[in-house]
């Protein structure tokens, strides 16, 4: 058990590793999504409050949860880096950060297009959930730019590390304080807690969307970790024996 | 600074000497400890200045603008919180010293506190009557600035500590900094805009007082991490 996870730390076994799982995530995202599209665009039944506006949801809920989930994602693999000291794991929170910044903005546009017909304005700050977003976005940006401010990868890699585990803690208390906020200025939104219940014919695309945006968040992870994997690692005696080798990659 | 031995002074000791030196060069250079609160009366200038004199509407504002004057101005002065340090080589010293990390750093976050948070405190009522913030919500907005500057100080340091050294550090800081430092901004000034409404207002002064016992406890460990990174 032990010594799998000690493989799985060696950035040329990774590597290899990662080039045979990527398709494995790829292909069930693009059935899901596929299945996914169709049957929300044209057989889920149209909503009797929000027409066909509500259709957004399909892309808005998957981006929203991917949004906070590569957070996570970034913030747990960083502690990990820190406390045992695994270079792969920075790896990974470099690499999760971009994506996770463009689910959120994701998130974001599609909330104030679906904002629009439903609110009449393209942005209601009195909506928590769009305000907190937007504050992650700004963490995100935050974390992207120490990362680009310096150049030593190593030092990058902690420094950014302390900030996306300090951002964690941040991000529940942001959640709260918004909401709190948000309940001074106006009463509920349209959307309640929970949720009216959803009609099957809605909810299973959904469930779809969600299980493939996570298999498409983590076949283009697998794919960004390989790359930084290979950039890290370009002065090493694996990376130009591969690459000088006769098959290539 | 004590005498060498095999005698460690005490943490309170070590806490009491970071914190004493950086209010001494403080009081040496009272130019650093002025600069921040010119900034904030300015700020608080710009808006009247911006969007007219008429009484109703800055004494609706009043209380945000406040808070968000005295936010950019603790920004400005967590740039230099460990950049003398770093560039004399001070801060290495700290870094080798005995006593833990942690403590100094929450010494230097301290005499920051002191000589921005403090005198931003005790100038706010001033700004709050141009403003014309009734008397009975002047001291529940200088309870929510004194626990919430406590609060920006200590993420600041965090935010100071890992880009010290860095060029480009000052719009970076900001960057990591002012997302962090939303909630504390959202609690503080919603919570003079209640008691200014005459609503109840002590869930707001309950939740910054969580926030800066919370930051009290955790912020200098991030911190004295941060310092190690940056000086590796």
């Amino acid at each position: 058990m032990w010594k799998f996870f000690h493989r799985l730390a060696s950035p040329p076994h990774f590597y290899r590793l990662a080039a045979v799982f990527a398709p494995w995530f790829a292909l069930p995202a693009l059935v899901l999504i596929a299945y996914g599209v169709y049957a929300g665009l044209f057989l889920a039944p149209m909503d009797y409050q929000q027409g066909d506006a509500f259709r957004i949801i399909y892309v808005h809920v998957p981006s929203a949860y991917l949004s906070i989930m590569a957070y996570m994602i970034m913030a747990i693999s960083g502690g990990i880096g820190l406390i045992w000291r695994m270079k792969l794991a920075h790896a990974v929170a470099a690499a999760a950060a971009p994506l996770g910044a463009a689910f959120t903005f994701l998130a974001l546009v599609t909330g104030s297009i679906w904002g629009r017909p439903m609110w009449g304005t393209w942005w209601e700050w009195g909506d928590p959930r769009l305000t907190s977003e937007l504050i992650l976005l700004f963490l995100y940006f935050g974390y992207m730019a120490l990362r680009g401010a310096i150049d030593d990868t190593a030092k990058a890699d902690k420094a950014s590390a302390v900030l996306a585990l300090v951002g964690v803690v941040n991000v529940v208390i942001v959640h709260y304080s918004v909401e709190w906020w948000s309940s001074l200025h106006q009463g509920q939104t349209l959307l309640k807690e929970g949720g009216p219940a959803m009609d099957p014919g809605m909810l299973y695309p959904l469930l779809a969307m969600i299980l493939g945006f996570t298999f498409l968040f983590g076949s283009l992870l697998l794919r960004r970790v390989r790359t930084e994997v290979l950039f890290r690692e370009r002065r090493t005696r694996w990376v130009r024996e591969m690459i000088l080798s006769p098959e290539g990659s | 600074m004590s005498d060498s031995g095999p005698q460690i002074p005490g943490i309170f000791s070590g806490l009491w000497a970071t914190a004493r030196r950086d209010l001494l060069l403080a009081w040496k250079r009272p130019g650093d400890v002025l600069n921040p609160l010119f900034f904030f009366a300015m700020v608080c200038t710009l808006f009247p200045l911006a969007i007219g004199p008429s009484p109703e509407q800055l004494e609706f504002i009043g209380p945000g603008v406040l808070w968000v004057a005295a936010l950019l101005s603790t920004l400005l002065s967590l740039n230099s919180l460990f950049l003398g340090d770093f560039e004399d080589g001070s801060l290495d010293q700290l870094l080798v010293s005995p006593q833990p990390l942690p403590v100094l750093a929450l010494g230097k976050t301290l005499a920051h506190w002191l000589t921005s948070g403090l005198p931003l405190v005790l100038v706010s009522p001033i700004l709050a009557v141009t403003y014309r913030m009734p008397a009975s919500v002047v001291p529940v907005m200088m309870l929510t600035l004194l626990l919430g500057t406590i609060s920006l100080s200590l993420l600041g340091s965090i935010g100071a500590a890992l880009t010290v050294g860095l060029h480009r550090g000052t719009a970076l800081l900001s960057l990591l900094i002012l997302p962090l430092a939303m909630p504390v901004l959202l609690l503080g000034a919603n919570t003079v805009s209640l008691a200014a409404g005459n609503d109840i207002y002590t869930t707001g002064v309950w939740a910054l007082g969580a926030y800066a016992i919370a930051s009290l406890s955790l912020a200098p460990y991030a911190t004295a991490a941060a310092l190690r990174i940056s000086n590796e």
